[in-house]
């Protein structure tokens, strides 16, 4: 067995990102919509961290941009949420299906 | 296989296990609750590469905010305990073949790609050099994005009560 490094690292990352590619692909609920772009974002995250640790490990730019992502990540959650309460009360459903009209 | 190897491949199952199960589950809550197993995986994970900042800053946001968050709007928009409705077969088929082709192909330039290490000098990530060079005004400060991030989350702050708000 090798030592972890990071190729292990980014199988790990990569599995992540794939399986939230597969959740917002196959459902059709904006909850779980959103949960699998955490995933997404998450796995992203994990990449920063790995490629900062093991290939820069001089710099702190990968914990600054993973910083930066946590916070848009949250901004981006709460505006969904807000969009998807909102639309849950136009059209008393959250499936993206049923909600094809816009305002006019 | 030492120790650390064996809390490695831990970690990573509850990680990979809890995104699967929150991504395949029907329930939407059990869907949340995976999700959180899944979150605090990805912090055992940066507490395992030694970034204690961004593992508390992961625990604090994601498993603190935004999963109180989903849970709070699947209340808002659900009858809790409804079954949430299968995909279609042939969607998941297509969907399922189409990300494992591009899984493979991910895995195997990763693989294949011969990653040099840089043999400098590590400088510690505790929070006390994060923050001076993030706060710093001088050549790879990260003040500008710092201050740019500080006004998108007030706009989202914003824009989240003017979308929310309940007009008569």
């Amino acid at each position: 067995m090798r030592e972890i490094g990071i190729e292990q690292l980014l199988v790990v990352s990569t599995i992540l990102f794939f399986i939230g590619i597969y959740g917002f692909i196959t459902r059709r609920n904006m909850v779980t919509m959103l949960m699998s772009i955490e995933l997404i974002l998450n796995s992203v995250c994990l990449n920063f961290i790995s490629f900062n640790k093991f290939l820069h490990p001089d710099k702190l730019d990968g914990i600054f941009f993973t910083l930066f992502v946590i916070t848009i990540a949250a901004a981006e959650a709460a505006v969904a949420i807000a969009i998807i309460i909102n639309l849950y009360r136009s059209f008393k459903s959250i499936d993206i299906e049923q909600a094809d009209e816009l305002k006019y | 296989m030492d120790i650390s190897a064996i809390i490695f491949y831990i970690i990573s199952s509850i990680i990979i296990g809890g995104a699967l199960l929150a991504v395949t589950s029907l329930q939407i809550f059990r869907s949340a609750v995976y999700l959180l197993f899944s979150l605090l995986g990805i912090a055992a994970m940066y507490f395992y590469l030694e970034n204690n900042f961004i593992a508390a800053v992961q625990i604090v946001v994601y498993v603190g905010g935004i999963v109180v968050l989903i849970i709070f709007s699947i209340f808002l928009t659900h009858n809790s305990g409804m079954a949430l409705v299968k995909p279609k077969p042939k969607k998941v088929f297509f969907s399922a073949l189409a990300v494992f082709v591009a899984l493979i192909l991910t895995l195997n330039i990763i693989t294949q790609y011969k990653f040099i290490p840089e043999n400098k000098i590590a400088i510690s990530s505790d929070i006390r050099n994060i923050g001076l060079q993030m706060l710093n005004i001088a050549e790879f400060g990260f003040i500008l994005p710092f201050e740019v991030v500080s006004i998108l989350l007030l706009a989202a702050m914003i824009g989240c009560i003017v979308i929310a708000l309940k007009r008569n």
